[in-house]
């Protein structure tokens, strides 16, 4: 299969009260192209992590090694790519990042976003190395080949719809200009293909919910705008960090059922990183284990789910309560 | 013997200017050392049933006997002191205590309220209290906000069974914990329950927590109670449409060589 991402020795630490983190040690991981990879772990183990790294959108203050690499021919040949070399050191395009971060515009552009159409892209290696100093050339290093472009190439959809939608912005109006953005469409064609985008994700009533502001709707139809938002702009790879765990166990099972239909019609490779290894195994086709930021076990999620080569991936298993475990109270004798 | 009986139970709130019942003729009882488990989709009504059970809200109508009295009728110092008898957890610690305080302030909170034990004797009880729970005994001089998830639940634990409750009403309270340490809280629930005969009201979207730890399963849809049985053959055979679509959505482990369970 072809490679879509390789990530090669990837360490984040990150500094808080002048204490580092070292939130992941040394990962290195193919991401194959169409592939649906989930990652699992523990809070903290670092999963967030390495979403955002991929995705360009780390912490300024975050310390970075190791590459993130795109081999070529793998993102949209776009005529708005400057290539690596000659990137004019502009500043990071904050909105951009929290726009990106749900694939929308910000609410009010910052300068030097007028011209966005032509603008440089938030770099992955850009977004999260660059600080004060002049560390910016070490940090671009981080990622080599093509550069990905956040909203365009990757898609992104966090735990907390309500933090990638804007509150005062109707839902039409953040998803066409996502498509608006990235694709360079008239605004009355971008609007024409935020409805279709919203019955994509199965909206009840798209026409209406284009009007919509996202407080009038319930979290998993917001998730599902989050949804339409992220994959507007056809992106290669979809990452989706957590995008199901705040909702109810039917609203979820929904939401992957229609993340799995929508990977599958758009030939997405889908990042899907979840504490949860049945419903991680549900959807995926390979499954990673981190542990305290180290990738310990990466296999095919058969593999994973009935012969884990690691005692730890193994007791995660076993800690799962599924419907057929024995329950608790039968374990220790009767009680009541 | 029941420890709480509540029957006809209903609670009616206000959206988009229409009243909608939230709760809506619930009955159930729970006898002692025993777990009753409320499931349903969000917004089924089981946060406002276990607000009305705790009286944090009043209901519109229905009825709530607990310990063999009319709860509803209770006030004041009567009230108050069968509060000690009824204790809750919640999903986020965090968020129900103040984050500086230290453990052994939180649970010299409830000793001091009710009047358990005297000054000199709480740093005793407090100790033997983070014991029972599995916690060592130093975490007492240890921030709210420094310890762990997996602690800071042990500690509200510790804070529920400090007045010796005969029901702990448990909202969501295992839901944000991994799954090592939700397994460990579990047991440690399934313990207390068996040494102190206390009852739970166990609140959980999660059918597999539900079925490792609850004797019986209410499950509820828009507020109205769907079906309830034993928590295993409701959710071996779920007869509502609501207890059916619950069932399907939980996400299934299917392992074919189960050499470790
Ligand atoms: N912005 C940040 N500043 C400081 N520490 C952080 C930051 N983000 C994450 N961490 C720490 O990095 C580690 C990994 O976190 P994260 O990637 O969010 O893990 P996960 O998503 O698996 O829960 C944790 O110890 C976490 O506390
Ligand atoms: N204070 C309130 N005012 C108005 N509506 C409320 C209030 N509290 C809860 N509700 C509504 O009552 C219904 C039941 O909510 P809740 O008991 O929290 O459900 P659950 O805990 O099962 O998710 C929901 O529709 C919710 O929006
Ligand atoms: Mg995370
Ligand atoms: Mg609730």
């Amino acid at each position: 299969m072809t490679v879509l991402l390789s990530i090669r020795d990837l360490a984040v630490r990150y500094q808080r009260d002048g204490v580092e983190v070292a939130a992941l040690k040394g990962v290195s991981l193919d991401v194959l192209a169409g592939e649906r990879l989930a990652i699992i772990g523990e809070s903290g183990s670092g999963k967030s992590t390495l979403a955002l790294a991929i995705a360009g959108l780390l912490a300024k203050s975050a310390l970075v090694d190791g590459t993130i690499e795109w081999p070529p021919g793998q993102l949209q040949p776009s005529r708005f790519f400057a290539p690596p070399s000659v990137l004019p050191d502009i500043s990071p395009a904050r909105g951009e990042i929290s726009s990106s971060a749900g694939g929308f515009p910000p609410a009010t552009p910052e300068i030097g976003e007028s011209d966005r159409d032509g603008s440089i892209s938030p770099l992955v290696g850009e977004m999260s190395g660059r600080t004060e100093g002049g560390a910016v050339e070490h940090r671009r290093s981080n990622v080599r080949g093509e550069l990905p472009r956040l909203g365009r190439d990757i898609g992104f959809v966090f735990q907390d719809p309500s933090s990638s939608l804007d509150p005062v912005m109707p839902i039409g109006r953040q998803i066409a200009e996502v498509v608006h953005t990235h694709l360079h469409l008239t605004w009355r064609d971008a609007y024409a293909k935020a409805k279709t985008l919203l019955e994509r994700v199965r909206l009840p009533d798209p026409e209406a919910t284009l009007r919509c502001y996202p407080h009038q709707l319930s979290g998993g139809q917001k998730q599902r705008v989050a949804i339409a938002a992220a994959i507007a702009a056809g992106p290669k790879l979809l990452i989706a960090d957590e995008a199901t765990s705040a909702l109810d166990t039917i609203v979820q099972a929904e939401v992957v059922t229609l993340i799995r239909g929508l990977v599958a019609e758009d030939g997405m490779t889908l990042l899907f990183i979840s504490h949860d290894i049945a419903l991680a195994a549900s959807l995926a086709d390979r499954i990673a284990v981190l542990r305290h930021g180290e990738l310990i076990e990466l296999g095919q999620t058969d593999q994973i789910i009935n012969a884990p080569r690691q005692s730890y991936t193994r007791a995660l298993l076993d800690a799962h309560l599924g419907l057929d475990a024995k329950p608790l109270l039968d374990r220790k004798g009767a009680s009541a | 013997m029941t420890v709480l009986a509540v029957s006809n139970l209903a609670k009616r709130y206000r959206r988009g200017g229409k009243p909608f019942a939230a709760v809506d003729e619930v009955s159930f009882e729970i006898g002692p050392a025993e777990t009753l488990a409320l499931a349903g989709p969000s917004g089924s009504g089981k946060s406002t049933i276990a607000k009305l059970v705790l009286r944090l809200i009043e209901p519109d109508a229905g009825r709530i006997d607990f310990e063999g009295g009319d709860f509803l009728a209770l006030s004041g110092g009567s009230l108050r002191a069968r509060r000690a008898r009824l204790q809750m957890v919640f999903q986020d610690p965090l968020a129900a205590f103040n984050p500086r305080a230290t453990v052994a302030r939180v649970l010299d909170d409830p000793l001091r309220i009710h009047a358990i034990a005297s000054r000199a004797e709480r740093p005793l009880r407090i100790a033997a209290l983070l014991e029972r729970v599995g916690l060592e005994t130093n975490l007492a001089t240890r921030a709210i906000h420094e310890i762990s998830g997996g602690q800071r639940q042990r500690v509200a634990i510790a804070r529920a069974i400090a007045t010796r409750p005969s029901l702990i009403v448990l909202d969501e309270a295992v839901s944000a914990l991994d799954v090592s340490v939700r397994g460990q809280i579990l047991e440690l629930l399934l313990d207390l329950q068996r040494q102190e005969r206390i009852a739970y009201l166990f609140i959980s979207h999660d059918l597999g927590v539900i079925r490792a730890i609850a004797h019986r399963v209410v499950i509820l849809d828009a507020g109205k109670i769907a079906e309830s049985g034993d928590a295993r053959t409701v959710i071996a055979n779920p007869q509502s449409a609501v207890g059916k679509a619950l069932v399907a959505a939980t996400p299934k482990l299917v392992r074919t060589s189960q050499e470790a369970s």
